[in-house]
């Protein structure tokens, strides 16, 4: 089972309008964004800055844990798992 | 028949004005780029097809440069961006402050002024960029510092005849030029002063908020400090003051008429600590003799007390051949003027709009 990534709204039309997306062979979070530079570049550049880090106000749970307070891009993922995009609440 | 547009990048996405070419009554689309701020837009009209540029920042998903080739009716980006600082800079781009064409003799270049401080070219006419490397490897770049906007290279002047000639201003670090396509970059400051440094005439560091190029010596450049008001005719070698006549030496944008030499626009605002138009009284300030002399222009503008401030790229002059120049403003409380006399009368354009970061206009 490959790892599901779901998307905002917003960013579903950098993706053919899916709600979500999936990725096979990716041990880490940062695997599976790599995976969608690939894939998705125009998703990929939406969610990740310039070096490939996650974007500032972006958010990317694991199931109910914010990645950043795993091990960032870093956490493991197995197959099966889901990663929930969203845009942090934040800005004016 | 010719067609005008007027491109309103705000805080909260972007508004294009359409008029015919008497520019007198303005249609207002939008917004485009929801919730993003759009601090740089810009019109190239070299080509056969006029070419529309905006550079929004979306706060979550990233900056990002758009172009137009349907006068603003549908946009465009690479799937990977145009801007993307490579991986040996260890930087990511934070925002486009500005956007701007080329030469008319080199029409596939483009520029583009950025946060953090950096100069991009295009060679593909804005599609995607190539950082400038010159500067960005200057010894002085580590002690450029942050404005309150942020760190940033707001202007890009190339020079008219010479591909090998590009000025840059940027807040802070001042004035900076090249001579040779860019390889090579001298801080270009002597005579701008930098009050708020231990040594206010340092060789950088100043806080240049805009500088513009005269329409007739393209070697005449003007330029609104942080406090101060420059002119230099030797290309930014050394600058003199202009500020006497003003009813203050602060603010944010200087305009250069498009074709009457000697001519400059400038909105004064009272103090850095009080950034507010001088007497709450909306002027914009106009020199037709290279800033000897000034004049208020309010025809039209607003009569009561006004309290928001002109932003650095919220004026701008259109290039309408043949007539008196357009001359447009935008506030930081969302309200557009227009001027088709070159500034002797005023009509309101728009009003309630979010926050005006950036306006270009253009006559296609």
């Amino acid at each position: 089972m490959p790892v599901v990534v779901r998307l905002p709204t917003v960013l579903r039309s950098f993706a053919g309008g899916a709600e979500q997306v999936e990725v096979a062979d990716a041990g880490t979070v940062g695997a599976v964004f790599a995976a969608l530079e690939q894939q998705y570049p125009a998703l990929h550049h939406r969610i990740t800055d310039d070096q490939g880090g996650l974007r500032r106000h972006v958010n990317v749970y694991l199931g109910d844990d914010n990645v950043r307070d795993l091990d960032d891009l870093a956490t493991p993922v197995s197959h099966g798992d889901e990663l929930l995009v969203l845009p942090a609440v934040s800005g004016g | 028949m010719a067609e005008a547009v007027l491109l309103i990048g705000t805080r909260k996405g972007l508004w294009v004005g359409r008029s015919d070419d008497s520019r007198r009554q303005w249609t207002l689309e939008g917004p485009q780029f929801s919730m993003q701020g759009v601090y740089s837009v810009a019109a190239d009209t070299r080509g056969e097809v006029p070419r529309l540029f905006a550079g929004g920042t979306s706060e979550h998903w990233g900056p990002g440069v758009f172009h137009s080739d349907d006068l603003g009716r549908s946009w465009d980006e690479p799937p990977e961006g145009s801007i993307r600082f490579p991986a040996d800079t260890g930087t990511s781009l934070e925002r486009v402050w500005q956007i701007q064409p080329g030469p008319a003799f080199e029409p596939e270049v483009v520029y583009a002024g950025a946060e953090p401080s950096s100069l991009w070219r295009s060679a593909d006419r804005g599609v995607t960029f190539e950082l400038v490397r010159g500067l960005w490897d200057h010894p002085h770049r580590p002690k450029w510092e942050p404005g309150f906007g942020g760190q940033a290279i707001h202007t890009v002047i190339p020079h008219p005849d010479d591909r090998n000639r590009v000025t840059v201003a940027m807040s802070t670090g001042g004035v900076y030029r090249t001579a040779d396509g860019g390889d090579s970059w001298a801080a270009s400051n002597s005579g701008i002063k930098a009050y708020f440094r231990p040594d206010p005439w340092p060789e950088f560091g100043q806080c240049v908020h805009k500088v513009a190029a005269d329409a007739g010596r393209p070697d005449r450049l003007y330029a609104q400090n942080h406090h101060g008001v420059y002119r230099s005719d030797d290309g930014g070698g050394s600058w003199q003051s202009i500020a006497d006549g003003l009813p203050s030496d602060f603010g944010f944008p200087v305009v250069s008429h498009p074709t009457e030499p000697d001519t400059l626009y400038v909105f004064p605002l009272v103090a850095d600590g009080n950034r507010i138009p001088v007497d709450a009284r909306f002027r914009v300030y106009r020199s037709t003799d290279a800033g000897k002399s000034w004049d208020a222009l309010s025809a039209g503008l607003p009569s009561g007390p006004v309290y928001a401030p002109v932003l650095r790229d919220a004026m701008c002059a259109d290039n309408m051949p043949g007539a008196a120049a357009g001359v447009y403003v935008g506030t930081r409380d969302g309200c557009v003027y227009a001027s088709t006399d070159s500034g002797e009368s005023w009509n309101e354009v728009a009003r309630h709009l979010p926050d005006v970061l950036s306006l270009r206009a253009a006559v296609v």
